[in-house]
């Protein structure tokens, strides 16, 4: 009932969004203004519709509705309700609902602020996001229904249909499946809808993006209407893929955070080139050039965000063979060529409106820098784009599938990443417009030579790894002049207040500096994130450490300076379907006890699926990580990793993250 | 001001140099630990993950084989070991893998075949997009202003040289 229910209200959604992306173009083609109101009214109503359906299918998750096969496969009754609240977006069917459901919310929002304002362009913002919107709950509505129910035949075979196939009767599972195991943890609770608030937000900068094309409006409105979109939207995809590394430290137990698998690949795209058009806007804003530069990064990141969903929804990944037998495969390979090949056309129709206001002025400026810095992102995407679609090329072209793995990443993009993260480091020393070298010189050389001495401390120190030399120097740099930068503006505001008589703190100048240039510094804030996560990045990729050993109780394995002795192992039963073993391992290093550590194994007896708790002692200078790899009579296997600096990582990604709130949180006097 | 620029062109420019080809270089270095003789000793479980870092099962998709728990995976380490007992190298090992499984089992492919394009498209799309950048720099620069230094650190070692040369060329017309 509740079923058919919610499925009725998502066709009536549906039908909603296409009669308003239809009616906003015949309102422009007819010049019939009042038809615009009406896709108005249409669109806004989509959010209701979305969200009651949303709610359906919560409820039917929540009161075990396992007749449904989506509800038997992500839930079952063992499961407390807030995992069954996320398992709405656990399989595929209910994420592409919730990825629905945010466009109709944000969509709703964007038109909802900004609808008098920017009247003229509305039409197109309308026909972007509601035909987005059609899509993803077009899809849901056909191949990817979340309602469809279980019958079964009388051969016994079961199948999954919405209405009842001739010669079955309903089927109903005593218990369902369950959330896959892995998926049972606080990162993977908020790491998902993160990406999808990531990737939807995307799309209001290109709705109004393609607005502004297809209006010929082409100056920088549309840019500033949607700064905050893309700062928010790039803030929630950042976040998703830190919370995602660390979710991959916390269970997956192979001791790293980052694989270069597809599915990261696939949120990672649509950052970098993302992470690329908040650079180059602001030559825009600033200086009115890279106009058509930045309509081109726009369109891209939209298309990567459907091209990040299609990866991860289609079965591509797994074979091509897998992806030509679904339908979603090929529908999303239609929709993003579609959507490209249309706004590209609409770029070519505005070519003329997009002319650069200014030149360049020369290659030693802030302007260049800018620019270097989109060749640097584009040549990492492009890098990643590569990497993940070749084995798709290869099985397509000459029958062998391949794997691309992180030695093929890290070897081509390291170089990449540390040119850029110089860059983000050389940029502040740099003017707009353009900079004599002997002012580079002047304002670099304290920073390159400190650099440079450090550089030789690590040597003296015993560090050998060039590459983690090369890489800890130009973090080092990137810091100063970073820091420099922050130290200038705070002395600057401190001299300003001593000489008109104001009493003004030190603490006082940092905040108010800050608050009065919010771009420039939580950029800068953001930076200085970056440099802490270059230092944890170099740490655990150059000076990790790692051994395997099979030991019995009261036996000892050693690794760098560390030493544990395995104590004795236990196994519990938390809950009714969940079987922990723990290992009690104690933690020696030079002959002093620092503590036990705990690594687990647990098991989901409805799934069969074990899950890889690790035993972490966390320290500034490293993680020391060990994996219950498995036991026997003879004792127990485990896995023992040190992880030098990781920890800058994580505090690196807070404060990235930080950086980005100072940046995006809303002034008073605006909105 | 001219030397200095030069100067300060070089030092940039070598840098970078320094950190592209170091960092790559870097990576490819033989890991600490590889044994000069892995027949002598029984191999320990540290040799098995050596050679099994660096390949994939077919079956689980991105989980590297010296991680992976199912029993597949278990039975291949098993295999690895008794080949490393046996005396054989870690790439003989791996070619008994690939002659068995296919290319899909090296988390680092091959340059070999079809995969060249995999290894040859990220220096040609870099170095292509450089001189796009070049090309449109100078387009977009205004004419009458005088051209300063290069700084395209992400360029490969060999290119960049004949870059630098060509941009030193191009500082003495302008002069």
């Amino acid at each position: 009932m509740i079923a058919n229910l919610s499925y009725i209200i998502l066709l009536i959604a549906l039908a909603c969004a296409i009669y308003a992306a239809v009616m906003a173009v015949l309102s422009v083609v007819q010049r019939r203004p009042d038809w615009l109101q009406s896709a108005h009214r249409a669109a806004l109503l989509t959010w209701p519709l979305v969200s009651l359906t949303m709610a359906g299918l919560m409820y039917l998750i929540a009161t075990n509705h396992f007749e449904l096969d989506y509800v038997a496969s992500v839930s079952n009754r063992a499961m407390p309700l807030y995992l069954k609240v996320t398992a709405v977006w656990a399989g595929q069917p209910g994420s592409l609902l919730f990825w629905g459901w945010l466009m109709a919310s944000f969509s709703g929002v964007a038109m909802l602020r900004k609808w008098d304002r920017d009247q003229a362009l509305m039409p197109w913002v309308v026909l972007v996001t509601m035909v987005t919107l059609a899509f993803f709950l077009g899809l849901t509505a056909t191949y990817e229904n979340p309602f469809a129910r279980l019958w079964q035949t009388t051969g016994g075979e079961t199948l999954t249909r919405l209405f009842q196939p001739a010669g079955t009767l309903p089927f109903i599972p005593a218990d369902g499946q369950g959330l896959n195991p892995l998926l049972r943890h606080p990162g993977m609770v908020f790491h998902p809808p993160m990406l999808y608030i990531g990737f939807v937000s995307f799309v209001v900068p290109y709705a109004f993006a393609m607005a502004a094309l297809a209006t010929r409006q082409t100056d920088d409105a549309w840019i500033r209407t949607t700064r905050r979109w893309t700062l928010v939207g790039w803030l929630f995809l950042s976040l998703g893929l830190i919370l995602g590394g660390r979710w991959a430290y916390d269970v997956l137990g192979w001791g790293g955070y980052w694989a270069w698998d597809p599915v990261e690949n696939a949120a990672f795209m649509p950052w970098l080139t993302g992470t690329a058009f908040l650079h180059s806007v602001m030559l825009q804003e600033r200086r009115g050039m890279l106009k058509k530069w930045n309509m081109s990064l726009i369109i891209l990141t939209y298309a990567l965000v459907i091209f990040g969903t299609f990866l991860t929804r289609s079965g591509v990944l797994s074979s091509v063979h897998a992806f030509a037998q679904s339908a979603i495969g090929p529908a999303f390979f239609a929709f993003i060529a579609i959507t490209f090949v249309g706004s590209l056309l609409l770029l070519f129709r505005a070519w003329d409106t997009l002319t650069s206001d200014n030149h360049f002025d020369g290659l030693l400026s802030r302007d260049a820098s800018f620019l270097l810095n989109n060749f640097l992102f584009m040549g990492i995407t492009v890098i990643v784009f590569l990497g993940t679609v070749y084995p798709m090329v290869s099985e397509l072209l000459t029958g062998t599938k391949i794997t691309v793995g992180p030695p093929f990443y890290n070897r081509t993009t390291g170089p990449v990443f540390a040119a850029l993260v110089l860059l983000m480091g050389v940029c502040p020393l740099l003017a707009w417009r353009r900079t004599s070298a002997r002012r580079l010189g002047r304002v670099g050389a304290v920073p390159l030579v400190v650099a440079v001495v450090f550089v030789a401390v690590l040597f003296a120190l015993g560090v050998r790894s060039a590459g983690a030399q090369v890489g800890l120097g130009i973090s080092l740099f990137v810091a100063i002049t970073t820091g420099l930068d922050f130290g200038q503006g705070i002395l600057a505001r401190v001299r300003m207040a001593a000489s008109s008589q104001r009493q003004e703190s030190v603490w006082q100048a940092i905040v108010t500096l800050i608050d009065r240039n919010r771009h420039r510094y939580g950029g800068y804030t953001i930076h200085l994130g970056v440099v802490l996560m270059a230092i944890g990045i170099i740490g655990t990729n150059f000076f990790q450490q790692q051994t395997q050993g099979q030991i019995k109780e009261g036996e000892q394995l050693v690794l760098g300076r560390y030493m544990v002795t395995y104590k004795g192992l236990q196994t519990t039963m938390p809950e009714a379907d969940k079987e922990v073993t723990t290992a009690t391992l104690s933690l020696y290093r030079g002959g002093q006890y620092l503590g036990d550590l705990h690594p687990s194994r647990e098991y989901y007896l409805s799934s069969g699926e074990p899950v890889t708790i690790p035993g972490v002692r966390n320290s500034v200078e490293d993680d020391f990580y060990t994996i219950l790899a498995g036991w026997d009579q003879d004792g127990a296997t485990f896995k023992l990793y040190v992880n030098p600096l990781i920890n800058w990582l994580w505090a690196g990604g807070v404060v990235f993250i930080l950086g980005t709130l100072i940046a995006a949180w809303p002034r008073k006097a605006e909105s | 001001m001219s030397t200095l620029k030069k100067v300060l062109l070089i030092a940039l420019g070598a840098l970078a140099l320094l950190a592209a080809g170091r960092v790559a270089r870097a990576q490819t270095d033989t890991p600490p630990g590889t044994p000069l003789s892995g027949a002598q000793a029984a191999p320990s479980a540290d040799d098995v993950n050596r050679v099994a870092r660096q390949m994939y099962c077919p079956v689980c998709e991105n989980i590297p084989l010296d991680v992976c728990p199912t029993t597949a995976c278990e039975k291949w380490r098993e295999t690895i070991r008794e080949k490393l007992a046996a005396g054989w190298t870690d790439q003989q090992i791996m070619d008994y893998f690939v002659a068995q499984y296919g290319e899909r089992v090296l988390a680092n492919p091959s340059g070999r075949g079809f995969n060249i394009f995999l290894w040859v498209i990220p220096p040609v799309a870099l170095v292509g997009g450089a001189v796009f950048l070049w090309l449109f720099f100078r387009r977009a620069a205004r004419p009458a202003a005088p051209l300063a230094m290069p700084q395209a650190p992400a360029e490969p070692p060999a290119p960049a040289d004949e870059y630098i040369a060509e941009l030193e060329k191009e500082l003495e017309k302008r002069r």
